[in-house]
């Protein structure tokens, strides 16, 4: 695997991170209105309380790889799409800050308004991570310069609105299976019920997904076709999402939010697959298109990047792994909860 | 407004904001070191109950500092594109360094130090807090790195011709300790625990004024006004360097902040003034003669280059600059003066009786963020017209598809967002501080439990 290869699969890695890590996080804001009593809301934050930021920051630390590794790719997505990441930077702004106030002031109003912002914030910051995923497998029109020419509104096309409905459906479901496997009694019960109908939505998303992508986007399908071993992952993604119903109807919460992880990198991994080895596909001028050659760092900086990269990944999974273990186990509420 | 001026309000406003918050995560990780680690060293209580009070105002402090964080790394992309093509091989590196070591370390050991009470024993929860204090600075470390690179570039090579120049690292270390790396960081740092120590200060000071909590309030003055007075030395020193520095690399910058336009032997460093760009000269100065040239060379014969030497279109906009800069100095050697004042008041047991001094305290948390916020100004609007010094002006930075109505969007989407942010961020503030510490504090339970509280209770 040459060098640029390898960064092109090191950011995908970053990103498919952040969805499974951070994806449940958003899952739980989506379901937070769900609740009503004060006490199961704040049983629901201090599940992903000691977590969240951490997963945050694989969105972080991926933003920061791609601007290493392809700055033109990180100049050319940012200020093309500049309205939609305003907004998903105020949504996660929301998301972030109500976690940690929410349960600072007893008052209702007060609370009321950090669970609107939590929750908002979280399914907008789903659904724009959607429709940005949705543009780059349409294609966006990318001119001679590498710039996106285009409005906001221009978007909002049904493929890219199809796919945003799909991954806030694909983050509830790992939310619901998230708070299932965290929670106990009252609040287990109704999350049984969340995570049979987010399921239910899902794979009907998915499914129309699917559908749209093989009708309508042949280069996104062009490698499977060329190579169809490569199918042997689409075939993973479908047994992982299909494992999801299977393991909770045993009753096995744990491996079934380790399936909808899976389910989670191998839809991440179709989407680079269709990519590959463009990182903003250009429609309509192909011949525009940002690949991981003419977009990339000079390889004495990818070089770099690398020893960096193997230097700090491996701390960074030994002590994620750490902090899980800590907090494994059923939410109780105690004097240092939110 | 043009793009230009909007995108630079917008960046100047978010970074400005953020930049309340990292320096009092950085100065308080610093005193929750001392504060746990004198606890853990002589098992008093009234220790336990200031790490774990101080603790709820720093998980206040990064939570806002996070959240604003991500604005910036997405700003240089969405506001700066052609900046960020210019530059990725260089500063990009940086940053993602940056995302690695640092922020993975912070938000990872930030859990057991804000949830970990219970769940892990004494010394491993120190080493949290350790981690989260080292992670704090290693995050200062790499973005002051990567900004000091701007200031002044090293390490690298200019490749391609016109849009499509950009700059290419040749040697990873010489950019990292670029000229000015080491002398900022250090400044940046000192400035971060100011603004750490000064709030512990001012909220022990206010309790000393109210009565309350007397013995918690004594100690929490008393550990931050060691590390305040430790810094503000600090200070000056590495803004010393800071400026010699500045008069070597960007000399322009340097006779901006001096109001200086005639180049002159025997420069006075001005203590006052008044800049009239348009007449090119420095009104109503007063100066210590001489005292410029001997800092920056050495010696009162030397030459200081004054902005006469650059054309008008390579200069920065001097007012601006010059009382930015002179703001921090006379905030510096205020705040010298305040914490060596209280320091040797408190060490002679006298400081409490002096309530107008106490009150001076309470309010003496704003300084070091003033300070702090007068410094980036005239350290960033000194180097204009340039976004990376010599090589790239910051009118080529722009997002070439970015436009004024796009920009004005962002911005008051922005400016109605920070303002609640900041509302929210006071009133939970001051509802901690009038909460004050828990008494239950004073008595450590589960892993934290002193050994022998079984025995003496029975
Ligand atoms: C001197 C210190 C300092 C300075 C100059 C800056 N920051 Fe900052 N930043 C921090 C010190 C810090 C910190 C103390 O480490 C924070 C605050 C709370 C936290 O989690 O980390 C942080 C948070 C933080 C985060 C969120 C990290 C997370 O999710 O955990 C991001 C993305 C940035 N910053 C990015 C930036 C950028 C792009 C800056 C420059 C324009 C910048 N920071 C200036
Ligand atoms: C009293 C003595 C001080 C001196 C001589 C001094 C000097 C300097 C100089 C020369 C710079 C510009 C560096 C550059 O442009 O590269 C600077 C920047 C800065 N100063 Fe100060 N300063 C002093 C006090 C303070 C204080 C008290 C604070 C805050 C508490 C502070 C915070 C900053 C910050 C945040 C910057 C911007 C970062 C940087 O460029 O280093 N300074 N200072
Ligand atoms: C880390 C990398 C940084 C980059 C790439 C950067 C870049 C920029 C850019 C693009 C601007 C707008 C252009 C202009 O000055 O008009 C700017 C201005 C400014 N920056 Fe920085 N900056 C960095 C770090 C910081 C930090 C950490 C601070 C501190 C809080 C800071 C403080 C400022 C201020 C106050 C301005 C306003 C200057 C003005 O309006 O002219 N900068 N910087």
């Amino acid at each position: 695997m040459d060098l640029n290869t390898t960064w092109f699969v090191l950011i995908g890695v970053l990103f498919a991170g952040y969805a499974m890590l951070d994806g449940f996080d958003l899952g739980v804001g989506a379901l937070h209105l769900f609740t009503d009593t004060d006490d199961e809301r704040r049983i629901m934050l201090n599940a992903i309380g000691p977590v969240w930021d951490g997963n945050e920051v694989w969105l972080v630390t991926g933003g920061g790889a791609l601007f290493a590794a392809f700055p033109n790719v990180y100049a050319t997505a940012f200020s093309g799409f500049y309205l939609a990441f305003v907004l998903l930077l105020v949504a996660l702004i929301f998301r972030a800050v109500a976690i940690e106030f929410r349960s600072k002031r007893p008052g209702r109003r007060w609370r009321q308004s950090w669970d609107v912002g939590f929750s908002l914030g979280s399914v907008l910051s789903s659904l724009l991570i959607g429709v940005v995923l949705g543009n780059l497998a349409w294609g966006v029109p990318v001119d001679a310069r590498g710039e996106i020419s285009g409005s906001f509104l221009g978007l909002l096309h049904p493929y890219a609105l199809l796919l945003g409905a799909t991954t806030v459906a694909l983050f509830t479901m790992h939310g619901a299976i998230y708070i299932q496997m965290k929670t106990e009694g009252d609040l287990q019960r109704k999350s049984r019920l969340w995570t049979r109908r987010a399921i239910a939505g899902f794979i009907v998303c998915y499914a129309a997904t699917t559908v749209a992508t093989l009708v309508s986007l042949p280069h996104m399908t062009e490698r499977l076709r060329n190579q169809p071993w490569l199918f042997s992952i689409a075939a993973l993604a479908l047994l992982a999402i299909a494992n999801v119903p299977r393991e909770i109807r045993r009753g096995r919460e744990f491996r079934a939010f380790l399936s909808s992880c899976g389910a989670i990198a191998g839809l991440m991994g179709l989407f680079a697959l269709g990519m590959y080895p463009n990182l903003i596909y250009s429609h309509p001028f192909p011949e525009h298109s940002l690949n991981i050659h003419n977009a990339a760092s000079s390889p004495r900086t990818l070089r770099i990047m690398l020893v960096i990269a193997a230097t700090g990944v491996p701390l960074v999974v030994a002590y994620t792994a750490s902090i899980y273990w800590v907090f494994r186990g059923k939410v109780r509420l105690d004097r240092t909860s939110y | 407004m043009d793009v230009l001026l909007l995108s630079r309000i917008q960046f100047a406003l978010t970074v400005g904001f953020h930049y309340l918050y990292p320096p009092l995560s950085i100065g308080l990780g610093v005193l929750l070191v001392i504060m746990e680690g004198l606890w853990l060293k002589t098992r008093d209580p009234v220790y336990h109950q200031m790490a774990r009070f101080w603790t709820k105002v720093f998980a206040l402090t990064f939570a806002i500092g996070v959240a604003t964080g991500i604005v910036m790394e997405f700003e240089f992309g969405t506001n700066w594109a052609a900046y960020s093509r210019y530059v990725g091989d260089v500063f990009g590196s940086a940053l993602a360094a940056e995302g690695i070591f640092a922020f993975f370390l912070e938000s990872g050991f930030l859990a057991l130090l804000l949830f970990g009470w219970d769940k892990v024993g004494p010394r491993m929860h120190f080493f949290a807090t350790c981690m989260v204090c080292l992670g704090a600075h290693f995050s200062a470390i790499w973005i002051v790195v990567a900004n000091s690179w701007m200031h002044t570039p090293a390490g690298f090579h200019v490749v391609g011709e016109g849009l499509a120049a950009r700059a290419e690292i040749t040697d990873f270390w010489a950019m990292v300790f670029n000229p000015s790396s080491v002398q900022r960081l250090s400044h940046v740092l000192c400035g971060a625990w100011q603004a750490g120590a000064s709030l512990v200060v001012s909220v022990g000071a206010w309790y000393l004024l109210k009565r309350r909590h007397m013995e918690f309030a004594r100690r929490s003055l008393r550990a931050g006004l060691v590390l305040g007075l430790a810094a503000s030395l600090g200070q000056l020193a590495t803004g010393h360097a800071s400026a010699v520095g500045v008069a070597r690399h960007q000399p322009a910058k340097l006779a901006a902040f001096e109001g200086l336009y005639a180049t002159t032997t025997n420069a006075p460093l001005n203590l006052w003034g008044w800049v009239d760009e348009a007449g090119e000269r420095l009104r109503f100065g007063v100066g210590i003669p001489g005292l410029l040239s001997r800092m920056v060379h050495g010696e009162a014969g030397q030459p200081v280059r004054g902005l006469a030497e650059f054309a008008r279109a390579d200069r920065p906009p001097v007012p601006l600059t010059y009382l930015s800069y002179h703001g921090m100095l006379g905030l510096g050697m205020g705040l010298l003066a305040l914490n060596g004042l209280a320091a040797f008041l408190e060490w002679r047991g006298t400081l409490v009786r002096k309530r107008w001094l106490l009150w001076v305290l309470v309010l003496g948390v704003l300084g070091p963020q003033l300070a702090n916020q007068l410094g980036w100004l005239a350290a960033e609007v000194g180097r204009q017209p340039w976004i990376v010094h010599g090589l790239l002006r910051t009118s080529d930075a722009l997002s070439p598809t970015v436009t004024a109505p796009m920009v004005v969007t962002s911005l008051v989407l922005f400016g109605l967002v920070y303002v609640l942010l900041f509302a929210a961020f006071v009133c939970l503030l001051n509802d901690k501080i009038q909460h004050g510490p828990d008494a239950a504090d004073l008595a450590p339970a589960g892993k934290h439990a002193l050994p022998d509280a079984g025995r003496s209770a029975g």
